[in-house]
């Protein structure tokens, strides 16, 4: 129930970020969500792509320093105390959120949020036990 | 001494046998040939007699070997002001080669070999290779520079002489160098090591791993570099590592190299004779203190150079090698004291930076230094790639790594320096010395 993220250094200078996209786009790799974390220096760009192994190769291809991380795409209920409640879980779970960013569209009618926690395998198992849904994979391809 | 037919390709090699001269027949000889070698600069180089004229000293003032304390000092602008032949030895006649170094300003500085000059050479870059183990049989590509750069050419006589299969490469075309390695199955490397470091990184990108390869054994000069760089060259690629000094002033490489103990090079001291000076004074230094390293060339006809100043920071290991070579050993050299900066009124040297950067991250990134002024106040700034290894998807693992680069130069240099994390590729690439210091303070 895990998801690859790439994630990417970025130089905070004119038309990195660009780039880096344009190195996907060349490659015909499809973003499904992304996301800049960025500070006065430098940024770190997430990606969930279609083809992530394909993805981290054409980063990589292109000079760009990537890693690979698993995440979970965590579906939360679409009103308000709706995020709440599914942290209110992981919490209660003593879950260690890195950080989270929201996916771009609804997957299908559902609200869905990327999480990075340090102990993705433990966070897979807690938070289903809780109640909660993750989306597969595959069901992030069927978003267009 | 020559090789016999039927020595074998490995281990001692006769024409090292001077590396293990009685220490009393040593002095004995350097004295005998630091006598001639004064007379014949004396008799044949108008500046350096004016130079030792001024003194009121003949040649006869060498006595004993300390006496090589009375006479001038020759330095880097000897050649410049005497571009291009004015302290040749020989007659044109006799000159059979020239070399000469870019140089960052002006005019190159120029330097000749007669046909003893270059048997000489020769003869040193076998003993430099077979301290490094190279032998007869091995395939050993030399990727310094071949052309004015006495690398290229210095490297590849030894290699012949020693008996090994030359791949004459040359610098440059580093994809090319990758697939001749791989495909001759090639078990030493002469190249620089930041350039190696490049091969490594280039090799892995290519899906190439070196250590795979039949490469044992790589003979690394023409830069000051470091133990971390040493420990990241032997851990990417699988071999061993030699350090070796030389400079074209004096011959070129093969000054002194390191034996399999990598404990400090040996000078070949039958040829090159060692002081150590301190730079302000220019006193000499007993053996084991650090300071200058001067060489004077006791056997070079076309151009002989009398007490050199290298600006290279050294000191003379006194304990005997348990090699057996009772040649003496200088530390491996890590500084120049021209690479040296004054920032802020503190001396810097580019090694303190990379001693700094390889204490966070254990491996040895690309980096360079800048200086800037910025409203009259001298600004260093560090740019260091970001590596596969260090770089995390965290924001906060990032910033951190960025404060311990900060706090590590900052202890090492004293100087607060800004530090800025760059991609991978984004700092130039040398394929001769790798260039550190980028001054751009302007007056
Ligand atoms: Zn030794």
């Amino acid at each position: 129930m895990k998801v690859t993220q790439i994630s990417c250094f970025i130089e905070n200078r004119p038309g990195r970020l660009h780039a880096a996209c344009e190195a996907l786009a060349s490659r015909r790799i499809n973003i499904h969500t992304l996301s800049l974390a960025d500070t006065a220096e430098f940024g770190i760009l997430r990606l969930i792509v279609a083809e992530p192994d394909a993805g981290k190769a054409a980063l990589d291809a292109a000079g760009y320093v990537t890693r690979k991380t698993e995440v979970l795409a965590v579906e939360v209920p679409d009103d308000a105390g709706g995020l709440a409640s599914v942290l209110a879980k992981a919490d209660t779970a003593q879950l260690n959120i890195e950080y989270m960013y929201a996916f771009s569209a609804e997957v299908g009618a559902r609200a869905v949020v990327i999480m990075r926690f340090s102990e993705p395998d433990r966070a897979v198992e807690a938070l289903q036990r809780a109640g909660v849904n993750l989306v597969a994979p595959i069901a992030l391809l069927a978003k267009a | 001494m020559r090789e016999s037919w039927n020595d074998q390709g490995q281990g001692f090699h006769p024409v090292s046998a001077p590396d293990y001269l009685p220490t009393v027949q040593l002095r004995d000889l350097q004295l005998r040939r630091l006598k001639a070698v004064v007379t014949r600069a004396y008799d044949n180089v108008a500046p350096f007699r004016e130079r030792m004229a001024e003194r009121e000293l003949t040649p006869a003032v060498i006595e004993t070997l300390a006496d090589i304390a009375k006479l001038p000092f020759s330095l880097k602008t000897d050649l410049r002001d005497n571009y291009p032949f004015g302290l040749f030895a020989s007659p044109m006649s006799e000159i059979v080669r020239l070399h000469a170094s870019s140089g960052t300003t002006g005019k190159p500085i120029v330097v000749a070999y007669t046909q003893e000059d270059l048997q000489v050479w020769a003869s040193v870059m076998l003993r430099t290779f077979a301290s490094a183990g190279v032998h007869r049989g091995d395939i050993v590509q030399n990727a310094y520079g071949y052309g004015l750069f006495t690398g290229g050419l210095g490297a590849h006589y030894g290699l012949e002489a020693i008996g090994a299969t030359v791949v004459p490469t040359s610098g440059g075309n580093t994809d090319r160098q990758i697939m001749l390695m791989r495909d001759f199955g090639v078990t030493g490397i002469c190249c620089t090591p930041s350039y190696f470091i490049h091969l490594i990184e280039r090799a892995g990108e290519l899906g190439v791993d070196l250590r795979e390869l039949p490469l044992r054994v790589g003979i690394f000069g023409a830069e000051p570099w470091s133990e971390g760089m040493r420990e990241c060259i032997e851990h990417g690629s699988g071999i061993k590592a030699f350090d070796i000094y030389g400079l074209s002033e004096i011959i070129g490489p093969g000054v002194g190299s390191e034996c399999h103990e990598q404990a400090g090079l040996h000078i070949f001291e039958d040829h090159f004779y060692p002081e150590i000076i301190d730079p302000e004074t220019c006193q000499v230094l007993p053996d084991g203190e650090e300071g200058e390293l001067v060489l004077t060339t006791l056997s070079k006809r076309a151009m002989p150079m009398i007490r050199y100043r290298t600006r290279d920071i050294t000191h003379i290991i006194t304990e005997p090698c348990s090699c057996g070579r009772t040649v003496r050993r200088i530390a491996r050299v890590a500084r120049r004291s021209d690479d040296m900066f004054i920032i802020r009124g503190v001396n810097v040297f580019p090694s303190q930076v990379e001693t700094a950067l390889l204490a966070v991250e254990g491996i040895l990134p690309h980096y360079r230094i800048v200086l800037t002024r910025d409203h009259g106040l001298d600004q260093m700034g560090v740019e260091v790639e970001v590596s596969p290894e260090v770089f995390s998807d965290q924001v906060s693992v990032m910033e951190a790594l960025h404060k311990r680069l900060s706090h590590s130069i900052e202890r090492i240099t004293g100087i607060r320096a800004g530090v800025r994390l760059v991609e991978p590729h984004s700092i130039p690439r040398s394929e001769g010395k790798a260039k550190r210091v980028w001054d751009e303070r302007t007056a």
